[in-house]
């Protein structure tokens, strides 16, 4: 996984946990309780509960135990509103330190691109369209594309990388976002979105939570959640009905104690914590996501596009081998391409010196004498290199080195660069005083680790495509080493949006990243667009997350971070509603045992009295709320692999463990409750 | 178990596994549109029928559409039904010149009929006329299994089409259900209970001399051609009261193991259909490898529950223990010559199936082995369940499993390539909702109001369970009675009709409301990431969700009813 945030929090911050305990009572107002049927069912139950307890019919008989169901009843919904309230507080702590970047600014604002003159507006003034010159020293006002000059911009407020990049008119980076500092030269910026549109003020409503919007999935589940505690509520106020029938009524707050325990709590009461805890992880990967719908979509993704550079191979090319000429050592060969590389400050150049250094053992730095004269590279001569005791060593494109020695070059250093060019690498030609020593092997290097990658993702039944822009002979090459399962040659933009749409329509939901100007269109059709932070402000717009780092790989955390928002939700749903079976063998017997003594066999787990059996189960139900809570806030462990192995296991442990726990912490909690109850 | 009742019980299965895939390819092709071999004899059949009644054969009808077209067809039909049964008097065909029925029994009737669950609140034989049983109760049993299987057949048609809303045309599905399937098969069967000596006449009734020298008055009348499709559509309201256990309508033990397979023919064969027309059999199998699974456990249960006899004769000192010689086990209620085997595998079967009819009497079960019938009524009947409206039953639970169990593998919920997301829920958890509601709601009512309770034989949790098999059966449109309760009462017949109702169109509603939601989406393509729907995996795990969303629905009732009478029997005989 790449680097973390440095801020992420843990669950047992002081401050946190307090204020999230002062949050739990403040969330007990209706209007905001609501949101959440389950647990407005549950206050509506305590309410009732209440009342029963201090003025309902008969209340002082069974006073001590009625007080006491009540009382967990409304620990039930205060742990609830308490998990929600740790997650918000979480979010709301990233979300300050989002938002010290947006401290208020003064902008320059400016009425033409040649104006000089500017007027000083506060720059939550700023509409979309506006333009204001930046100058060093000045922090970006808003979110923007520079229009005019170029900047160097100090960008680790937002990145936390502290190296400032550059910024500049036309070309792909051009967007600056706004909270950055300008370290150097001066630009002018034109803003692109109206105060509050910014993506950090969307990324600071989603991880705050107060205007969360539910996601699609979120919705569906609360559907079901919803409909669970109807058929609950259904069965335990029909019981009254057949209670009497069979001879005797149950005392009601009992019938309460059975339909908190029974309707789903534990997911009900986890469930906005465990969205808010998924925007929350993402956040700490750096990555911003415009909805929640996206962060979840990302868990569906079954096609990857991913850029070969930077995101398969390193991006630079690197010397992979020496491949002397006829009668040449290679020892030879690589002192010669190691000394033409010395002053050569690429990294191609510095590949070639290092891996001379690493294969004949040469110390370069010892090499390098007064009295060398180096010669760059340009784009005329094609060739670089150095001259020194009238010896003169050139490197560069083959064919002008053939051209300087004045030679077709021989078959076998023909055959070479053929061979070296086939595979998808770059041949180079080394040559001293005009005669050609041999090939150097520039080779576009696959990340270590890349193969397992993308093995891993195709047992999770996700499809990885390489978008390149080099020949298809080439990209084959790479896309063979690197296991991708396909490829994308010479791509353009057009390619690659038809490409999304050809997916799409066989019903596959499609990822990409990118960050130009040209990719925004294919961004905007993918499902899931990432778009860099470096890219210029269209692409920004049309992804529907960002990348702060800018980092194409984190494609696949993504991915990960949706499907284990999902995995949670369905987990503990599992987990809640298996848990039923030990409460229902805990409480029927204890309702009946009156009417029919020998329902005191349907007592599997000898529970003391019908009191501390019912009492056990609603602690149980109030307990396993707040027990939950870390797993919520962290997330069900996602072990990438194919979705019935990945089934099987959390039903073993969230299915069949939800039926056995409660069996035997229902037990224990009975036997706490009863000794007390005996003294 | 005798060795007979072994030969038998593999030859039942061995019939059914062989008959069900032929039969089931032959529907597809039906609801597909294409060739089958009656087609020359058939199609000019049918082709009449739409130029006569203005059909449109290659008309669509989006979810809505088809929905209302189902509606209306049904409630047209019920009307007739209950104008024909009020003035039977006024119509021919009634020598024994039967009184018109009440209001709320017509009411009752029809509903029962119109809604596949034929639950019988009258004694057949000395209530209604040739005329009603004829005209009346057999076109709707053909009609009302016909709508089952149209809808069935929309439903799975909205997971073949890809953005398309149109789930086919009801009148025709209706027309080729009938033409095509029903009566068919109706005819042989038919003929095959004559020979076995099902009456067929217009004569209502025959005289016996019995072995004392007494006079006997039978009522026969049209029976076998009542049987035939009873027995196919799952419907089961029978000519006779006594249903299957009367020897008119029921006469031999071919004939009993013949109605038998019938009972499941239709229902399994369907679930075949539905793997051939998504064009995935493995689906289909998974889905029949679950029933099965819950049809063999019940039927162990129920079995080892009746062999092992009632209390009540070990008091007596009677035999009860099953051997080649001794037919053994609780008998009382069962038919001497069926025993134990094909009492308990016929109860297990008939409420499976949303079947209804009866060759034993469940209100003489022990009452772990008449749980069985009940739990299988109270599942909403999916074990195999009604001709199509199984089907449609269980796929509203695959959905529940499907998006339960997708969200744990870390993907939005999909089912045979359609995403299922907030609207497929809501129509499923509405689905689900009703039935309790129906179940529980007017099971409780009828316990509590004392106009209701007097109609009960029993008293005690025996009583309890009386009611809520009514009810339960009402809301199955199974039909099945348990006894003991006396139903033709204001109160009753108004009750259990709204409940069929709600049984019903509680269910059809939402499942097509569904279709049409899945019918306008994509397919989505399998791939690792997709939680499978056709291993052992997605058996248990739908089997386990089906028995849970059952189990936690009515524990608590069932241990005041049938559980509570279990155990105060275990206390009593320890002591």
């Amino acid at each position: 996984m790449s680097k973390k945030n440095k801020q992420s929090l843990t669950l047992a911050d002081p401050a946190l946990l307090k204020e999230a305990i002062a949050n739990s009572f403040v969330k007990l107002n209706p209007t905001e309780l609501i949101r959440n049927p389950v647990m407005f069912t549950v206050g509506v139950v305590s309410v009732l509960s209440t009342y029963l307890t201090v003025w309902g019919n008969g209340a002082g008989e069974h006073f001590a135990v009625n007080l006491q169901i009540t009382i967990w009843l409304w620990f039930t919904v205060l742990f609830g509103n308490f998990a929600e309230a740790v997650a918000e507080g979480r979010g709301k702590a990233q979300a300050d330190s989002l938002r010290k970047t947006k401290t208020e600014t003064m902008a320059k604002k400016v009425t033409s691109l040649e104006d000089v003159n500017f007027e000083l507006v506060p720059a939550t003034e700023l509409r979309r369209g506006d333009l204001v010159m930046v100058q060093p020293g000045d922090v970006i006002p808003g979110d923007g594309d520079v229009v005019k000059g170029i900047a160097t911009v100090d960008e680790s407020s937002i990145t936390g990388e502290s190296a400032p990049v550059i910024r500049e008119s036309g070309g792909d980076r051009s967007a600056v976002t706004g909270g950055t500092r300008i370290v150097s030269d001066g630009a002018v910026v034109q803003i692109g979105v109206n105060p509050g549109e910014s993506f950090l003020d969307r990324m600071i409503g989603l991880v705050e939570g107060a205007k969360r919007q539910k996601t699609p999935n979120e919705i569906a589940l609360n559907v079901l959640l919803v409909g669970l505690t109807l058929i609950f509520l259904i069965v335990c106020t029909t019981l009254q009905g057949f209670a009497a029938y069979s001879g005797k009524m149950v005392p009601v707050i009992y019938l309460v104690a059975l339909l908190i325990t029974l309707i789903p709590t534990t997911i009900g009461g986890l469930l906005s914590a465990i969205g808010i805890a998924g925007m929350d992880r993402l956040v700490t990967f750096n990555v911003i996501a415009k909805s929640g719908r996206a962060v979840e979509a990302a868990g569906d993704i079954d096609v990857l596009l991913l850029d070969k550079t930077g995101t398969i191979t390193f991006g630079n090319r690197m010397a992979s081998e020496f491949i002397p000429a006829p009668g040449i050592e290679e020892s030879y060969l690589a002192e010669a391409a190691m000394l033409s590389s010395l002053a050569d400050e690429t990294p191609e150049g510095k590949s070639i010196v290092r891996l001379a250094e690493d294969r004949f053992g040469f110390k370069a730095a010892e090499r390098r004498k007064d009295g060398m004269t180096f010669i760059p590279f340009t784009a005329s001569t094609r060739m670089s290199g150095v001259d020194y005791d009238a010896i003169s060593i050139r490197k560069g494109a083959p064919d002008s080195i053939l051209y300087l020695c004045g030679t077709s070059g021989s078959t076998q250093v023909i055959k070479a660069i053929e061979t070296v060019a086939k595979t998808g690498g770059t041949p180079l030609l080394v040559a001293r005083d005009k005669q050609v020593l041999g090939v150097v092997h520039l080779k576009d290097i696959v990340k270590p680790g890349i193969h397992e990658r993308f093995m891993q993702l195709r047992r999770m039944g996700i499809r990885t495509v390489m978008i390149t822009g080099d020949n298809p002979m080439t990209a084959a090459a790479i896309a063979a080493e690197s296991g991708v399962d396909d490829f994308l040659a010479e791509a353009t933009p057009e390619k690659k949006l038809e490409l999304i749409r050809r997916y799409q329509a066989e019903g596959r939901l499609v990822s990409m990243c990118g960050d130009g100007s040209n990719d925004a269109p294919a961004l905007a059709q993918s499902d899931v667009g990432v778009a860099m932070n470096t890219g210029t402000m269209a692409a920004r717009e049309a992804g529907n997350m960002i990348d702060l780092d800018s980092d194409p790989t984190k494609l696949i955390e993504i991915v990960m971070i949706g499907k284990q928002l999902l995995m949670s939700r369905g987990a503990l749903t599992t987990f809640s509603i298996a848990n039923d079976v030990a409460k229902y063998f805990a409480i029927i017997p204890a309702l009946f045992t009156g009417i029919f003594p020998s329902m005191q066999r349907l007592n599997l787990m000898h529970l003391g009295s019908p009191e501390s059996a019912i009492l056990s189960a609603i602690i149980f139900n109030a307990l396993i709320l707040i027990a939950l809570v870390p797993l919520a806030l962290a997330g069900v462990k996602y072990r990438p692999g194919s979705a019935s192995s990945v089934l099987q296991r959390n039903l073993l442990v969230y299915g069949v463990g939800g039926v056995v726990t409660p069996f035997v912490c229902i037990k224990l909690i009975d036997m706490l409750v009863s000794s007390f109850m005996g003294v | 178990m005798s060795e007979f009742d072994i030969y038998q019980l593999l030859l039942f299965v061995f019939i059914l596994a062989v008959v069900m895939i032929p039969l089931g390819y032959y529907m597809a092709r039906i609801f597909q549109g294409e060739r089958v071999w009656l087609s020359p004899l058939v199609r000019p059949a049918e082709r009449a029928f739409y130029a006569l009644s203005g059909i449109k054969a290659d008309g669509q009808m989006n979810w809505r559409g088809y929905l209302l077209a189902a509606v209306v067809f049904n409630l047209v039909g019920m009307l007739f039904l209950m104008l024909i049964l009020m003035f039977q008097d006024l119509l021919p065909l009634n020598p024994q010149h039967f009184a018109g029925t009440p209001w709320h029994l017509a009411f009752n009737v029809a509903v029962s009929f119109m809604t596949n669950t034929n639950w019988q609140s009258y004694a057949g034989e000395s209530t209604l006329s040739p005329l009603s049983q004829m005209v009346g109760l057999t076109v709707q049993n053909f009609m009302s299994s016909a709508t089952g299987l149209a809808v069935a057949v929309a439903v799975i048609r909205s997971f073949t089409q890809r953005e398309n809303p149109n789930l086919g045309n009801f009148y025709v599905d209706v027309t080729r259900v009938t033409l095509y399937v029903k009566l068919p098969l109706a005819i042989i069967f038919a003929v095959f209970l004559l020979w076995q000596g099902v009456p067929q006449t217009f004569n209502t009734s025959v005289t016996a001399t019995t072995l004392e020298g007494a006079q006997q008055t039978i009522a026969v009348g049209p029976v076998a051609s009542q049987i035939a499709i009873k027995m196919l559509g799952s419907n089961g309201g029978g000519y006779f009261n006594a249903n299957g256990a009367h020897p008119f309508e029921n006469p031999t033990g071919l004939s009993d193991f013949v109605q038998l397979v019938s009972i499941l023919l239709l229902p399994i064969s369907f679930v075949v259909t539905f793997g051939f027309m998504i064009r995935d059999k493995r689906q289909a199998w998974a889905l029949l490898v679950s029933m099965t699974l819950m049809f063999v456990i019940g039927f162990v249960i129920c079995y080892v529950a009746e062999a092992n006899g009632s209390h009540v004769l070990d008091a007596l000192g009677v035999d009860q223990h099953i051997s080649n010689a001794n037919i053994g086990g609780n008998l009382e209620g069962k038919e001497v010559r069926f025993g134990i085997m094909n009492s308990t595998l016929w109860a297990t079967a008939t409420s499976a199936t949303s079947n209804g009819s009866v060759n034993s009497m469940f209100d003489s079960y022990t009452a772990l082995g008449g749980l069985v019938p009940l739990f299988n009524l109270l599942l909403g009947e999916v074990i195999y369940g009604g001709v199509g409206c199984g089907l449609y039953g269980i796929i509203i639970y695959a959905l529940i499993t499907v998006f339960i169990a997708g969200l744990m593998v870390g993907r939005t919920p999909e089912y045979l390539g359609k995403k299922i997301e907030a609207k497929e829920v809501k129509w499923a958890i509405v689905a689900q909702l009703l039935y309790p509601v129906t179940v529980l709601g007017g099971g409780m009512l009828a316990l509590i109001l004392p106009d209701s309770v007097s109609s009960l034989s029993a008293s005690g949790p025996h009583g309890l369970t009386q009611m809520l098999y009514a009810y339960a059966s009402a809301a199955a449109n199974n039909g099945s009675a348990f006894g003991g309760l006396s139903a033709n009462t204001l109160y009753q017949n108004v009750a259990l009709g709204i409940v069929m109702l709600v049984g019903r169109f509680g269910v059809i509603v939402p499942i097509l409301a569904i279709a049409g939601s899945l019918a306008s989406k994509k397919i989505i393509p399998v791939s690792n990431g997709t939680f499978p729907t056709h291993g052992g995996m997605f058996v248990v795990l739908l089997t386990a969700v089906i028995l849970m969303f059952g189990g936690l629905t009515y524990f608590p009732v069932i241990a005041l009813g049938p559980i509570a009478e279990h155990l105060s029997q275990l206390s009593q005989s320890v002591m």
